[in-house]
């Protein structure tokens, strides 16, 4: 089974490929270029350096939200072209598990955050017994009621995402629980984690047409929130 | 001359239309797929750029997929995919970009970038089967207002721009002014017919220093204040008389400029495009002051003055065939000058 795995919800562009349990390739950047100028180029690139068929895949998991708008768009579109091309579904796989897939085997609670700006934090917690499993489903919430809900549980918390640079501060003077940050190598969103999920979730069905992907924003158009009396194109 | 068949998928998602079409040597059009959102950005006044962005990835593939089955083709007959890359909302081009840019990598197809005003001008390719370069047109709509010399098949230069509002944008916003609602071009095109465009002087934009660019944003003050003059003195307006002084103000400026530089520039033939192309008046109008200089005045039907892929793919043919080629690196670009280019040509 090969499964191509993208992710561009964030900073980080990154694509993997995916074959039988290995991970024959991945690609990342945490550089200044825009994801049009990035992810499908990387692709290209281990696709050539991996002489990969195409045709041969069976999937294409994608980091399917929450995340930056465009970023999100520009993975689904990639996602579906070649879906569209090839005739293969999409495993739609939530940013927030793919982060906290990052850090399989960890015995923390496992929190990913991701700058949402309004002050606020895509997040959710996650740990692994020995699966990945939701303690508490991907939301977007205030940092501070994250970290209150942190506190009950008192359990020991591992942080990633590009969340941590942005409220390092508030975690360290609020958060009364043992805290860790995840290493800079598992900082950030990949696409090999994106890939080894969505495998697991390919065997267990769980992936839909190229057709009728999208992302899942967490949120509505500001437009839609403020509703069209209040909101002025 | 023509040693094989090229047919083109073409793909533009630059506004608030997504759609695909299938064109055969620039031409001959297999089929014109849209999917239109107007009724969703109708509730706002205008296009919502988030909410367009979201439409276009719920519905890009089905597009593609409608546009290839009624044409008869699938992708294996595609010689060349052409995808508008500018200008246009960055967020709602970079849908068609990424989708157009993966099925190419994908599939093994070549790609081509194409610029959404050289997709308007080339609509007139399509309904015209024998128009040749040179000639002069008009590009007017929502987003763009440029006079255009066609010196040659994806060659152009500037004569005239806006510089201010778009032509369409000034129908927008004076339709808003006096209650008719989004989008106003059709909806004063409609009401002008009842009033006369002779009621309200309003000013015919000049732009200092240059005799062909346009200027629509004193002529939107005027009707603003005619419109508060109203008010204030507790006078009712009339709605058709207000837009049809208007229109003929807007179609006015855009006649005399234009004409004035076909025949400066010795042009023959002039033809325009773009969703203002639509508006009855300004057809009329510019019929008219052709026939009387012995100008040729060509003009695409609506559905392809509105925005559309066949467009896209005439002026991706032309592109095309002269070996040029875009990368899976091409990105969306919001503020695109006709003639930019982000590709190679192909060593001859």
């Amino acid at each position: 089974m090969k499964i191509i795995g993208m992710d561009s919800s964030g900073l980080v562009a990154s694509v993997a490929v995916w074959n039988d349990g290995i991970i024959q390739a991945e690609y990342t950047t945490n550089y200044k270029k825009t994801h049009s100028q990035t992810l499908l180029p990387m692709l290209e690139e281990i696709q050539k350096m991996t002489e990969l068929d195409l045709n041969s895949i069976d999937a294409i998991a994608i980091a399917s939200g929450p995340g930056s708008y465009t970023g999100l768009r520009i993975g689904s579109a990639t996602a579906k072209g070649i879906g569209l091309a090839l005739d293969k579904p999409i495993i739609e796989v939530p940013t927030l598990e793919g982060l906290a897939y990052n850090l399989w085997g960890c015995r923390d609670l496992i929190c990913p955050i991701m700058d949402a700006r309004r002050k606020q934090v895509y997040t959710g917690i996650y740990e692994f017994d020995p699966d990945l499993s939701v303690i508490m489903e991907g939301c977007a919430m205030q940092i501070d009621e994250l970290i209150d809900k942190l506190n009950e549980f008192g359990a020991e918390v591992i942080f990633l995402g590009d969340g941590v640079p942005v409220y390092r501060d508030v975690i360290e003077s609020r958060l009364q629980n043992e805290y860790r940050f995840a290493p800079p190598h598992r900082m950030y969103q990949s696409a090999g984690s994106i890939a080894a999920l969505g495998a697991e979730y390919f065997k267990e069905g769980k992936y839909v047409s190229a057709d009728d992907h999208a992302p899942g924003y967490f949120r509505k158009s500001q437009a839609e929130n403020e509703g069209p009396k209040n909101f002025e194109v | 001359m023509m040693e094989k068949d090229v047919t083109i998928l073409a793909i533009e998602s630059s506004c608030d239309e997504t759609a695909a079409a299938v064109v055969r040597n620039g031409r001959e059009v297999l089929s014109n797929t849209i999917y239109s959102q107007i009724d969703l950005h109708t509730l706002y006044g205008g296009v919502v750029p988030e909410i367009a962005s979201r439409k276009h990835i719920e519905k890009i593939n089905q597009v593609i997929k409608k546009s290839l089955s009624e044409a008869g083709v699938t992708l294996k007959d595609i010689d060349a995919i052409a995808v508008t890359y500018g200008p246009g909302l960055v967020g709602a081009l970079l849908v068609g970009v990424a989708e157009a840019k993966a099925i190419s990598f994908a599939a093994g197809i070549p790609l081509v970038g194409v610029h959404h005003i050289e997709g308007h001008i080339s609509a007139n390719y399509i309904e015209h089967p024998d128009l040749k370069p040179p000639f002069m047109c008009l590009v007017a709509s929502g987003g763009h207002s440029h006079l255009v010399l066609v010196k040659d098949y994806g060659e152009y230069e500037i004569i005239a721009r806006t510089r201010d509002d778009a032509a369409g944008e000034a129908f927008d916003k004076v339709a808003r002014a006096i209650g008719l609602g989004y989008p106003g071009g059709p909806k004063i095109d409609k009401i002008s017919k009842e009033g006369n465009p002779d009621a309200i002087p309003f000013p015919r934009g000049k732009v200092e220093g240059s005799e062909y660019d346009f200027s629509f944003s004193g002529l939107k003050s005027a009707v603003l204040n005619y419109l508060n003059g109203c008010r204030m003195k507790g006078e009712e307006f009339s709605q058709a008389d207000v837009a049809a002084s208007f229109q003929a103000a807007v179609v006015d400026v855009l006649v005399t400029h234009s004409l004035h530089a076909v025949k400066e520039y010795g042009i023959k033939t002039f033809a325009i495009a773009g969703g203002v192309a639509s508006n009855s008046h300004l057809r009329e109008a510019f019929e008219k002051a052709c026939k009387e200089e012995g100008i040729e005045f060509v003009h695409p039907s609506p559905v392809l003055c509105t925005d559309n892929a066949a467009m896209i793919g005439s002026a991706g043919y032309y592109e095309f065939i002269k070996g040029y080629r875009s990368g899976t690196d091409l990105n969306a670009v919001p503020n695109l000058q006709i003639g930019e280019k982000q590709g190679v040509f192909l060593a001859k």
